[in-house]
């Protein structure tokens, strides 16, 4: 049977599907979909064949859209999105992640949501943000925003997430309780470089087929965690910056992993105007750059937390999607790259799926 | 009857939702309930638990309103998204 690839991309005004079959030779586009709304996230549930996206609108709120067809048709919902009267208001939603039947939701201002229903219905999960840290808790440049849920493979009763800017946590009980995980995390922005919360972690990923190794893309360097994110070591030596918001594991491998170094402090741009994407293959021992087909000349683009993505075909598919509305892709790991879309709106996510027929 | 007219980029997200709705209903909170019967979750697109969302204004009879602001029958009720985008 054939197979379809599928790059979900979310943007300032929408989501947009990209698709081609297993030689990722040419491209088609649909969108904008989800009636332009800012789209923050995006993935495909192949348990349930549905299609989520996670996103909010300036006038009608925070909202995660659900698709059985792969963008044809849609519905939408909050229902249960609410910290009570007393607010804080919920704004939008940064992430949905999809696991052992549940989805969960991250959102800003930051919390946790679950639901058992589908994306019908969601209820908060409390002991997150009910955490004794909760008053330590401040937002940066992107708002105070959890945006990374990482369940674990095997244990549904344990889950990490990420908050800018809070740290990592871990439930261990189905998120009843929730334990800060940014032990070796080292800070240049406050008087402590290394507190137990306050920590801007731009992303994480589990590393392919484990389930204590995870990798880390932190504001201010490139962690791995062999120990379930009990420890933190930096593996950033290598990189030409420690700064950079994407991160995302290969499928297969434990051992590799794929960043976008950008210029800290200023800019927060590709290094001296040059697009590069860079990949370790021994768990971030070394790093080596990727730029072949990529611009190398005034490319004064950036690459947002969310906004790169792999698939599991093999050898693997790599994408980058810029803040500037380009798609770039690569079919051999990394080793060359096109570009498959432009002027698309500013990308915020990046995701993939393989679909029979 | 109290008229309710909804804006373009509201009804599109809701297939079937026409722009002029006829309702009955005493409270301005009370209209988006109504409407949230027809269309379930539209009432969650206007207001949250905490009140109107922020950028959603609403009009009786050409006065600005808010969720307790009363209604009668014969009032028109605009929901009117505020100026904004880029």
């Amino acid at each position: 049977m054939s197979q379809r690839v599928l790059v979900f991309v979310g943007t300032k005004k929408g989501l947009f599907i990209l698709e081609s079959d297993r030689a990722r030779a040419s491209w088609t586009v649909r969108g904008p979909l989800c009636e332009e709304w800012a789209i923050h996230d995006a993935t495909y549930d192949p348990a349930a064949g549905t299609l989520y996206a996670a996103g909010g609108d300036a006038w009608f709120g925070p909202a995660v859209w659900r698709s059985p067809d792969l963008g044809a048709t849609w519905s939408h919902s909050s229902a249960g999105m609410t910290y009570g009267e007393d607010g804080p208001r919920i704004t939008t939603v940064w992430s949905v992640v999809p696991a052992h039947g549940m989805l969960h939701a991250g959102v800003e201002e930051a919390g946790l949501f679950r639901s058992e229903d589908g994306g019908a219905t969601w209820a908060h999960v409390r002991g997150l943000t009910e955490h004794p840290s909760r008053p330590e808790w401040f937002g940066g440049n992107g708002g105070l925003i959890l945006h990374t849920i990482v369940p674990h493979p095997a244990d549904p009763d344990r889950m990490w997430v990420a908050i800018s800017a809070a740290g990592a946590f871990e439930t261990r009980d189905g998120g009843a309780t929730w334990e800060p995980r940014n032990r070796g995390l080292r800070n240049d922005y406050m008087p402590d470089p290394y507190p137990e919360v306050g920590h801007c972690v731009h992303k994480m990923a589990l590393a392919a087929g484990e389930t204590e190794i995870l990798y880390q893309q932190y504001h201010g360097g490139v962690y791995r965690s062999s120990d379930g994110a009990a420890t933190w070591v930096d593996v950033g030596s290598g990189l030409p910056s420690g700064f950079g918001f994407a991160m995302a594991a290969h499928p297969r491998d434990a051992g590799t992993a794929y960043v976008v170094p950008l210029t800290d402090g200023v800019g927060r741009h590709m290094i001296d105007g040059r697009a590069a994407v860079w990949r370790t293959r021994d768990g971030g021992a070394t790093w080596h750059d990727l730029r072949a087909g990529l611009p190398q000349e005034r490319a004064y683009v950036g690459v947002l937390r969310e906004a790169m993505g792999t698939d599991r075909l093999d050898p693997a598919g790599v994408y980058v999607g810029t803040s500037t509305g380009q798609l770039y892709a690569s079919g051999d790991e990394g080793e060359t790259w096109r570009l498959i879309a432009d002027l698309l709106p500013p990308i915020w996510s990046v995701d993939t799926a393989i679909v029979d027929g | 009857m109290t008229t309710v007219v909804l804006p373009r980029a509201l009804i599109a997200l809701f297939p079937g939702a026409e722009r002029r709705v006829d309702v009955d209903a005493s409270t301005v909170a009370g209209v988006l309930d109504v409407l949230d019967d027809e269309w379930p979750g539209m009432r969650d697109r206007l207001r949250d638990d905490v009140g109107l969302r922020p950028h959603i204004n609403v009009f009786v009879d050409g006065e600005r309103a808010g969720l307790g602001t009363a209604v009668q029958p014969g009032s028109t009720v605009h929901v009117i998204p505020a100026i904004s985008g880029g």
